[in-house]
């Protein structure tokens, strides 16, 4: 095929699809939804055998997003369970304090959030895309960008044949390593600093006892968040039930990871040792272990959202909110894709695919939830991740816990402040940063 | 490792320059990396396998000489087959 010219804006002679969308993750599959019911011509390329194989996440896909998008999603999602007990826990070795929210609402229509398996949800998703017209080509790796004379991105290579495929817009979700982001400049080549690895484990255990011990029954699931589980390298811990599994793992930043050269299943390892984890896991048998890296620097840490005739959904952006108390991910990769399906849509139907034609995709996510939350909450992750929080206040909590909940007498109860004092004290913390930091938290999160 | 799905191609899609190994002093990517695929030598090399991989990136990410880990997608179709993700 002839390189296009510089006359050679890609038209319909030159270009094979409106869109070129890599990667059928949930930001990939959304974008190519927006587009087949636009009557956009689309192919989702996927270098997995099937959409989800080469994906993890954490714990909870929450389904708001999806109300819009799919009407009565919740009756044929691949669910492992809904979400009715969500817990955040912070321990010590041999301490732990649970904020424990229970409720029935959770349980029934509409839902706040599910546990899946990706290779499922994923799936369901991408013939969601294909049902409305778009094509799905698997086990092809985009190997790079097709460009005009311009520069402009005129489609991707692949490996299948090593055929290309000619497009007006290619969006680019090919996940937290987007190795199209990087060829084109929008992402840094290696920068490990905004980026976590997460491991997990998924452990078979029957399905009457992961009702007893978790205390559900039914469809009803449990989802645990836990602080102070990673030997104070910046990160933390999960603990999810699925039908007849249930999946334990850890996040840790990676170059604190690298650092102190502890290898991440020695983490899981603790985790799955710590008194208030093992009696969920007793008897329980390897299933399958996992890995995967996960874009956690929030708002300041996101790349260009479009350049001339490309743009980024999902992971690839760095969509993943990692906000303390707000650990989400699949959810703004939906609503990212989707929008961005639409903005290439008005940008096909204007002719000017280039960036400033692309320019209505960010100016709609900062309407929607993806930029207001990933903006409100720009400085959660350094709080999260630093020093104070993840090394002394869960310890801190634990011991004021302890304090007061301990019975002393024949010697009389100690007032709060005294405990919160020597708990303090116990972890190096002075009072006058403990007040910095809630003044810190209320400012980000109030 | 046993209970992952891998299906394993003939590329190698990980190379490692062990000549710029043997300057590196924090060889980050043997205990960070979760598949536990690079293995220190005696001459300060390293050695790896790339058929258990499950494709995340720590390795070239943590990496700090410029060059020593290539890592790219394994072809269309092979690697890690995760089930259960």
């Amino acid at each position: 095929m002839a390189e296009p010219t510089m006359a050679d804006a890609p038209g319909p002679e030159s270009a094979e699809f409106d869109a070129v969308v890599v990667g059928a993750g949930p930001a990939g599959s959304a974008a190519a939804l927006a587009l087949a019911r636009a009557g956009r011509s689309v192919v989702m390329v996927e270098r997995g055998p099937f959409p989800g194989s080469k994906n993890v996440y954490g714990g909870v896909v929450y389904g708001r997003v999806l109300d819009a998008i799919i009407p009565n999603w919740w009756e044929d999602v691949p669910v492992e369970r809904w979400v009715v007990r969500r817990s955040t826990m912070m321990m010590t070795e041999s301490q732990s304090l649970s904020i424990d929210y229970r409720t029935g609402a959770w349980g029934t229509a509409p839902y706040n959030g599910m546990t899946t398996v990706r290779s499922r949800f994923d799936t369901w998703l991408a013939a969601k895309a294909t049902e409305a017209g778009a094509r799905l080509l698997t086990s092809t790796v985009a190997t790079g960008l097709l460009r005009d004379g311009d520069g402009r991105v005129v489609g991707v290579r692949t490996d299948r044949d090593h055929a290309e495929l000619r497009s007006r817009v290619v969006v680019a979700c090919d996940g937290v390593n987007s190795f199209l982001a990087k060829e084109a400049g929008l992402l840094p080549q290696s920068e490990a600093s905004h980026y976590t690895l997460g491991v997990k484990e998924v452990l078979s255990l029957p399905r009457e006892v992961i009702d007893e011990r978790f205390g559900v029954q039914g469809h009803e699931g449990v989802d645990i968040e836990i602080l102070g589980c990673t030997r104070g390298i910046p990160g933390g811990g999960f603990l999810y039930t699925n039908t007849d599994t249930v999946s334990v793992g850890v996040v840790a930043s990676l170059p604190h990871l690298a650092e102190a050269r502890i290898r991440p299943e020695e983490l899981i390892a603790d985790l799955k040792e710590h008194p208030s984890i093992a009696p969920y896991l007793r008897g329980s048998s390897l299933r399958e272990y996992a890995a995967h890296l996960i874009p956690e620097g929030g708002y300041d840490t996101m790349p260009p959202l479009a350049t001339d005739g490309m743009m980024l959904a999902g992971d690839s952006a760095a969509m993943t909110l990692a906000a303390g108390m707000w650990l989400e991910g699949v959810n703004f990769a939906i609503a990212s894709g989707y929008a961005a399906g639409q903005a290439v849509d008005r940008a096909v139907a204007s002719g000017d695919c280039t960036a400033s034609g692309l320019a209505s995709y960010r100016a709609d996510l900062e309407r929607q939830f993806v930029l207001v939350d990933h903006k409100r909450l720009r400085k959660a992750p350094a709080l999260v991740l630093s020093d104070r929080v993840q090394q002394r206040y869960p310890g801190l909590l634990c011991d004021l816990a302890e304090g007061m909940f301990t019975v002393v007498n024949p010697a009389p109860k100690p007032g709060g402040l005294r405990v919160t004092r020597n708990a303090a004290a116990k972890h190096g913390v002075k009072l006058r940063e403990l007040a910095a930091d809630t003044l810190r938290g209320l400012r980000i999160f109030g | 490792m046993a209970t992952v799905d891998f299906r394993v191609g003939a590329r190698a899609h990980i190379t490692v320059d062990s000549e710029v190994c043997r300057s590196c002093t924090t060889s980050a990517c043997v205990t960070a990396c979760p598949a536990n695929l690079f293995a220190p030598t005696s001459d300060g090399g390293i050695l790896f396998n790339y058929e258990e991989c499950f494709e995340c990136g720590t390795c070239y990410m943590v990496c700090n000489s410029e060059g020593a880990i290539t890592w790219t997608y394994p072809d269309g179709g092979q690697g890690v087959v995760f089930h259960h993700g």
